[in-house]
C-alpha cells in the first residue's frame, strides 16, 4: 500500500477540473499507455493573458490523477510566465508530498504544463536532446541531468522514482550513477551526442504509422494487425483474420509491415510475429 | 466498514479452528520438540501428526515432507538441491510465468554458471509443450514448473510433463503453492519429485511453508544446521505454525470440494456480471483450465492502482498486475509474457475468492465495480467512449 497524503487521496477521490477543453490555447501530452501513464492538459487565457481556465486528461494511478489535478488548480489565475517557474517539486508540496517513488508523476505534471506553454507560443515540440540513457522508459541523459540537479538526487533509485529512468532492464545502471558522479563532482559534464528518439516516441511513432499506413492495407486483404509490445528495436505484432491463416504471413510482415516502420520510424527496428 | 476479502491468492484468513489448535503452543506447551523429556516430546508428537496431515493432503508419505518457512523457501530449496546434488549439471528449464520465489532465483542462477530455459506461454497463459521438450538435455538438472499461476489461475498440464520429464531422468519439481487446497493435487498420480506448499495460502499462518520430496530423490539441505527434520533443514520448528498448517491440510481436503462447486460457482458469477456490465473488459487467462476461485479481468484504458484504490473505498481488496502497484515500473510479467496489450495489462484486476466469501459479497462487488471503471475512463484521455 502506498502511503498517500489525504491531500492525494482527496484529489484522487474527487479530482479538480477533469475534462477537456475544445478551444484551449495551450495543450500538452505527455506519458503513453505503454509506459502506464499519461496526461493531457488543456489550458485557455483571458484577455490579460492569465490562465483563466485549465482542465486534465490522466490515464494513471492515483498519484498521477491526483498530480494532475493539483497542477490545474495551481496554474489557474497565473500567467505564464509564473506558471513555467512551477517545479515538479512544487506540485509535490501542494498535496503534501508524494511517495518517493511516485515523484515521477509529479515530474509528469510539469513535462505537460511546459509542453502546453511551448503548444501556446507556437514553439515546434522540442527534439529531445541527449543521449537515451534508459532504453526501457526513454530517458535522455539530459532529463537526468535535470531531476537531479534539480532535485539533489544522488542515488540511481532515485533517479528511477523521479522519471523511470533505470526501473525496467536496469542494464543503464551505470551510466546513472557516471551522470550522477558527475553532477555531485562537477568534474566531468556529460557529453551531449545526437538526438535519438525517446521509447514513448518510438512507440507513439509505430501505433500511428500502423493505423495510417498499415492497417488500411491489411484491411482490404480481410485482416488486421494489432501492436503487442515494444522491446528495444523490436517490434512484437498479432496478425488477425485473413492475415493470421495466411501462409504467406511471415513475408507479409517481413516485407511489408518492416519496411514502413524502418521507413517511416526508425531504419533499425524489427518486426516479430506474436502468435495467437 | 466491512472488508471484502477477494484476494486470497495473496494470503488468506487463518482459519478459526487453525487458530484454535495453535494457542496452545506458544505459552503452555512451549517445549523443544527434540527435547528428550516428555514436556518437549509431547510437542514431537504434535509435528508428527501435521506431518501426517499435510501428506495425506497431497498423497505422501509423512517422511517425504519437510516442514520450511514458507513458499519461496520450498521453492529456493527444491532447486537448489537438485542442482547441488546435479554438480555437473548446468541446465534449468521452466517458465516465463513463475512466481518471483522461482524466476528470480532462476535469473540468478543465469548470472552465476547456469543456463537457463524460460518456456514461453501463449495468448491463454498456456505452456508451450513442444519448446519445452525440446529443450530437454542431458544437461538438465531440474526442471521446475508452477502447478497453477497466481495471477491467471491457469493450470498447467503437470502430469503430461511429469511423464515426460522423469522418462529422461531429469528431476522435475513444482510450485504447487496456489494449487493445493484448491484443487486435487495427488503426487502418486503425478509424480513430481519435489513440491512446495506455503501455510498461508490455505488458511494457515504465514511463516511457514512446506517441501514434499519423493523418497529417493537427491538432496542436499539448504539451511545447514541442527538435526532437526532428519538433518534436511536445520533450525528449531516453527511449532505452532506447523501444527497450524497441519489443521490447514486437513480442512483443506474438505474445502476442495467446495472450491470445485461453490467457490468455482462465485467465481463465474463475478466474472460473467462484470463482463456483461462493464464494455471493454476481457479474462486473461484460459478459462478451460483454472483454479476455481481466480479470474484475471482487463480493463481497457484504466490503470490497476486507480482502480484498486477506489475499490478500496469500498473495502473490497484485490489486486492488480499493473506497474504502478508493484512499486517496479512494468506491469505484470505474466501479463506481458502471454502478449497482453499494453492497454489491457495496466488495467487488469486479480479477484481471487476462498470459501469465505458470500453471494452477498459478490453481488456487492459486481454493483460497486461498473461507476468506478465507468469514472476512471471519463478521466482518461484514451477513452472514447
Amino acid at each position: 500500500m502506498w502511503e498517500y497524503t489525504d491531500k492525494v487521496k482527496d484529489h484522487f477521490l474527487n479530482p479538480r477540473n477533469a475534462g477537456e477543453i475544445e478551444d484551449a490555447d495551450g495543450v500538452g501530452e505527455v506519458g503513453s499507455l505503454a509506459c502506464g501513464d499519461a496526461l493531457t492538459l488543456y489550458f485557455k487565457l483571458d484577455e490579460n493573458k492569465r490562465i483563466k481556465d485549465a482542465k486534465f486528461q490522466t490515464f494513471g494511478c492515483a498519484s498521477a490523477i491526483a498530480s494532475s489535478s493539483a497542477l490545474t488548480e495551481m496554474i489557474k489565475g497565473l500567467t505564464l510566465e509564473e506558471a513555467k517557474k512551477i517545479t515538479n517539486e512544487d506540485i509535490a508540496d501542494f498535496l503534501g508530498g508524494l511517495p518517493k517513488e511516485k515523484m515521477h508523476c509529479s515530474v509528469m505534471g510539469r513535462d505537460a504544463l511546459e509542453k502546453a506553454i511551448a503548444n501556446y507560443l507556437g514553439e515546434e515540440e522540442k527534439r529531445v536532446e541527449g543521449e537515451i540513457v534508459c532504453e526501457c522508459f526513454g530517458v535522455t541523459d539530459q532529463e537526468i541531468e535535470r531531476v537531479v540537479r534539480e532535485n539533489n538526487l544522488s542515488t540511481i533509485e532515485d533517479v528511477t522514482d523521479y522519471v523511470k529512468a533505470g526501473g525496467g532492464c536496469g542494464s543503464c545502471h551505470e551510466k546513472i550513477q557516471e551522470i550522477i558522479d558527475s553532477i555531485l563532482g562537477r568534474e566531468h559534464p556529460v557529453k551531449k551526442k545526437p538526438a535519438k528518439l525517446t521509447n514513448i516516441q518510438k512507440i507513439r511513432m509505430i501505433e500511428e504509422t500502423l493505423e495510417r499506413e498499415i492497417k488500411p492495407a491489411l484491411k482490404k486483404d480481410g485482416g488486421d494487425i494489432e501492436l503487442v509490445d515494444v522491446d528495444g528495436n523490436t517490434v512484437f505484432v498479432r496478425l488477425h483474420g485473413m492475415c493470421a491463416t495466411c501462409s504467406k504471413s511471415q513475408v507479409t510482415l517481413k516485407h511489408y509491415v518492416e519496411t514502413k516502420l524502418r521507413e517511416l520510424v526508425l531504419p533499425e527496428l524489427e518486426v516479430e510475429e506474436v502468435q495467437q | 466498514m466491512k472488508v471484502i476479502y477477494v484476494d486470497n491468492n495473496a494470503t488468506t484468513k487463518v482459519a478459526p479452528e487453525v487458530l484454535q489448535e495453535m494457542l496452545h503452543y506458544f505459552s503452555e506447551f512451549y517445549g523443544n520438540p527434540s527435547s528428550m523429556h516428555s514436556f518437549g516430546g509431547q510437542v514431537g508428537l504434535k509435528l508428527k501428526e501435521a506431518r501426517a496431515k499435510i501428506a495425506n493432503l497431497i498423497g505422501a508419505e509423512p517422511d517425504e515432507i519437510l516442514f520450511t518457512s514458507c513458499g519461496t523457501e520450498s521453492d529456493s530449496t527444491a532447486i537448489r538441491a537438485a542442482i547441488m546434488s546435479n554438480p555437473d549439471k548446468k541446465h534449468i528449464i521452466t517458465s516465463r510465468v513463475e512466481h518471483p520465489a522461482v524466476k528470480n532465483l532462476c535469473e540468478y542462477l543465469s548470472k552465476n554458471g547456469y543456463r537457463v530455459t524460460f518456456v514461453p506461454v501463449d495468448r491463454e497463459g498456456r505452456l508451450d509443450l513442444e519448446f519445452l521438450y525440446r529443450n530437454l538435455s542431458d544437461d538438465t538438472a531440474i526442471v521446475s514448473i508452477m502447478w497453477a499461476n497466481n495471477e491467471t489461475g491457469v493450470i498447467f498440464p503437470i502430469e503430461e510433463i511429469v511423464q515426460v520429464v522423469k522418462e529422461r531422468g531429469i528431476v522435475f519439481h513444482t510450485d504447487a503453492v496456489q494449487a493445493v487446497g484448491k484443487v486435487p493435487v495427488d503426487v502418486r498420480k503425478v509424480e513430481v519429485d519435489m513440491l512446495s506448499i506455503s501455510g498461508h495460502k490455505i488458511h494457515a499462518p504465514k511463516g511457514v511453508g512446506a517441501l514434499y520430496i519423493r523418497k529417493g530423490t537427491k538432496y542436499s539441505p539448504f539451511l545447514i544446521g541442527g538435526h532437526q527434520e532428519k538433518g534436511r533443514r536445520g533450525g528449531t520448528e516453527n511449532v505452532a505454525s506447523i501444527i497450524g498448517l497441519g489443521k490447514a491440510g486437513e480442512l483443506a481436503i474438505d474445502n476442495i470440494g467446495k472450491e470445485s462447486v461453490r467457490v468455482k460457482h462465485l467465481r463465474d458469477k463475478l466474472e460473467n456480471e462484470i463482463l456483461k456490465r462493464i464494455p471493454n473488459s476481457m479474462v486473461n487467462g484460459d478459462t478451460e483450465n483454472r483454479l476455481p476461485n481466480t479470474t484475471s479481468i482487463s480493463f481497457e484504458f484504466v490503470e490497476g492502482e486507480a482502480i484498486l484504490l477506489m475499490m478500496d473505498e469500498f473495502g473490497i481488496c484485490a489486486s492488480s498486475g499493473s506497474a504502478c502497484t508493484s512499486g517496479s515500473l512494468e506491469p505484470s510479467h505474466v501479463l506481458r509474457s502471454m502478449g497482453v496489450p499494453f492497454t489491457a495489462a495496466h488495467g487488469s484486476i486479480r479477484f481471487s475468492l476462498s470459501v469465505y466469501n458470500t453471494e452477498e459479497e459478490i453481488d456487492y462487488i459486481v454493483e460497486k465495480l461498473p461507476p468506478i471503471i465507468a469514472r476512471l475512463r471519463e478521466l482518461s484521455p484514451f477513452w472514447k467512449a
